[in-house]
């Protein structure tokens, strides 16, 4: 590539704006480039930061991320981007600077979904989790010993916040509205399975529950109320409630973007509401709402950390000027170490309507759930058997039939068919 | 232009790790080359030091090049990434 006056703006400094801007570069974009983020960090990982740095077994600083970027970028960091004038292709921070751009890469991910209640989101106590920030600081209120934290939210978060409690030897409750844990994105069938490991190690599970407000004495969080009446004492409160789309700086931008993400074509460029791609913009990570070849060109925004490396390649190629092969598609995969029990899973469970258990035992917390819809494979979900998901997702991206006959099953008498238990 | 959060400054810039935990499937060659770096907990678990010091980059390098599925990436200041 010829060298070039051209300047590249990417908006975001979390693990897709990062992989994104070294593509660019390794793709031959020698023009000036600089990186804006929101927090005063270089892109750091998320992962360790609702695991070992809740332990105490790594610094919440030490998470910085490994970077080929060299001395050539601009890091704007702690000034987050306001607007967006693609008129005049220039981006405005909010300590007033305005920085002109020629390629733009959209990266701003996601924040914690709030506590509905300003008031109760912010007594001491009562915490979320995304950021390097936050767990620091809720890694110091669990070292204090509380007597009791209660996780609200069944997700992947709240499970790993609740199981790692117990590694620490904390009385800790969940409470989720759901069925089970992870009912929405696994289904009751494994989600109860995942929630008899929890209470296997001592949570104090309450699904089915809701907690309704939360009461403090003198700003110090003191117990929850759930909608039943039911009370429960506690100390934390952490607050995992699922991650909110950073768009709200795309307003008036023209773009198609709300808080579901920022429209993208197959591509990968930003598309205006209108539905016309934008040349000069390309989203990736969280942020990005992109139509999935795998599944019918739905349109998806994964929170997935593989989704941010790969997309984050994808759109830096793109945007320095190389022609993609194909439409972004990567594989979903996506993993989570609940305590010491490692959720791994390919593909999207989303309209599943059916279950096989095809590796391992259920009861035994080792298993690989493979999971269909009209006679395809869609997905799979792998506790503790991550060696086995390979094979199956041999299957889902080539959208084999279901069930499998033949492959990556330990049971050849048979497999038995369940329902994925979607609420 | 931000000066990075990150820098201590005093001490020899230690290395970055990171691996990529969807392409890893416990084979714990790491935790053979680097052990006080790298254990696995439970069956399958990873667990790993994202900020080793740079005295420690020989058991890093061990480490990255023995992991049957290329899941480590290293980044060393002292010797580029």
């Amino acid at each position: 590539m010829m060298p070039t006056s051209e300047r590249a703006v990417v908006v975001g400094a979390g693990l897709a704006a990062l992989r994104g801007a070294e593509a660019m570069r390794e793709a031959g974009f020698s023009g000036s480039l600089s990186i804006v983020g929101a927090e005063p960090y270089r892109p750091y990982d998320r992962p360790p930061l609702s695991k070992h740095v809740l332990t105490g077994a790594i610094r919440a600083d030490a998470t910085t991320l490994p970077s080929s970027l060299g001395a050539d970028v601009d890091w704007h960091l702690g000034s987050p981007a306001l607007g967006l004038d693609r008129a005049a292709r220039t981006l405005r921070l909010a300590d007033g600077r305005r920085l002109p751009y020629d390629r733009l890469l959209v990266a701003t991910g996601t924040r914690a979904r709030p506590w509905p209640n300003p008031h109760e989101g912010r007594l001491t106590g009562v915490f979320t989790l995304r950021g390097r920030d936050d767990a620091a600081a809720l890694r110091a209120a669990l070292a204090a010993g509380p007597r009791r934290v209660l996780v609200i939210g069944g997700g992947f978060i709240g499970c790993e916040v609740a199981n790692l409690c117990r590694q620490l030897g904390l009385p800790v409750t969940l409470v989720e509205p759901g069925p089970t844990p992870l009912a929405r994105v696994l289904g009751t069938t494994v989600g109860s399975l995942i929630g008899a490991i929890h209470e296997g190690r001592g949570v104090d599970l309450r699904c089915g529950g809701e907690v309704e407000w939360l009461e403090d004495e003198g700003g110090r969080l003191v117990r929850g109320h759930l909608t039943d009446g039911t009370r429960i004492d506690a100390d934390v409160a952490v607050i995992a409630l699922g991650a909110v789309r950073n768009t709200e700086w795309l307003a008036g931008s023209g773009l198609s973007a709300d808080p579901g993400g920022v429209d993208c074509d197959e591509a990968g460029y930003v598309l205006d509401a209108d539905g016309r791609p934008d040349p000069r913009i390309a989203a990736a990570g969280d942020v990005a709402r992109f139509p999935h070849p795998l599944y019918g060109g739905r349109r998806v925004a994964l929170e997935h950390w593989s989704q941010a490396v790969a997309q984050g390649v994808h759109a830096g190629r793109l945007l320095a000027g190389a022609v993609p092969e194909a439409p972004y598609g990567e594989l979903p995969t996506f993993w989570s170490t609940q305590g010491a029990v490692v959720v791994k899973s390919v593909g999207l469970t989303e309209g599943a309507d059916a279950l096989a258990f095809t590796q391992g035992e259920p009861a035994s917390g080792r298993f690989v759930a493979l999971y269909g819809r009209a006679g395809r494979c869609i997905a799979a979900v792998a506790v503790d058997s991550a060696r086995w998901l390979p094979a199956h997702a041999a299957l889902v991206a080539a959208g084999a039939p279901f069930p499998p006959r033949g492959a990556a099953a330990d049971r050849p008498k048979g497999i038995e068919i369940l329902a994925p238990g979607f609420p | 232009m931000s000066a990075p959060a990150d820098a201590s400054p005093g001490s020899p810039p230690g290395l970055r790790v990171c691996v990529d935990l969807n392409l890893c499937q416990g084979y714990a060659q790491c935790c053979y080359a680097a052990p006080r770096h790298f254990r696995i907990e439970g069956h399958e678990a990873l667990f790993y030091d994202p900020a080793p010091a740079a005295r420690d980059r020989a058991d890093i390098e061990r480490a990255r090049v023995a992991c049957p599925v290329q899941a480590i990436r290293v980044e060393d200041p002292g010797r580029g990434a």
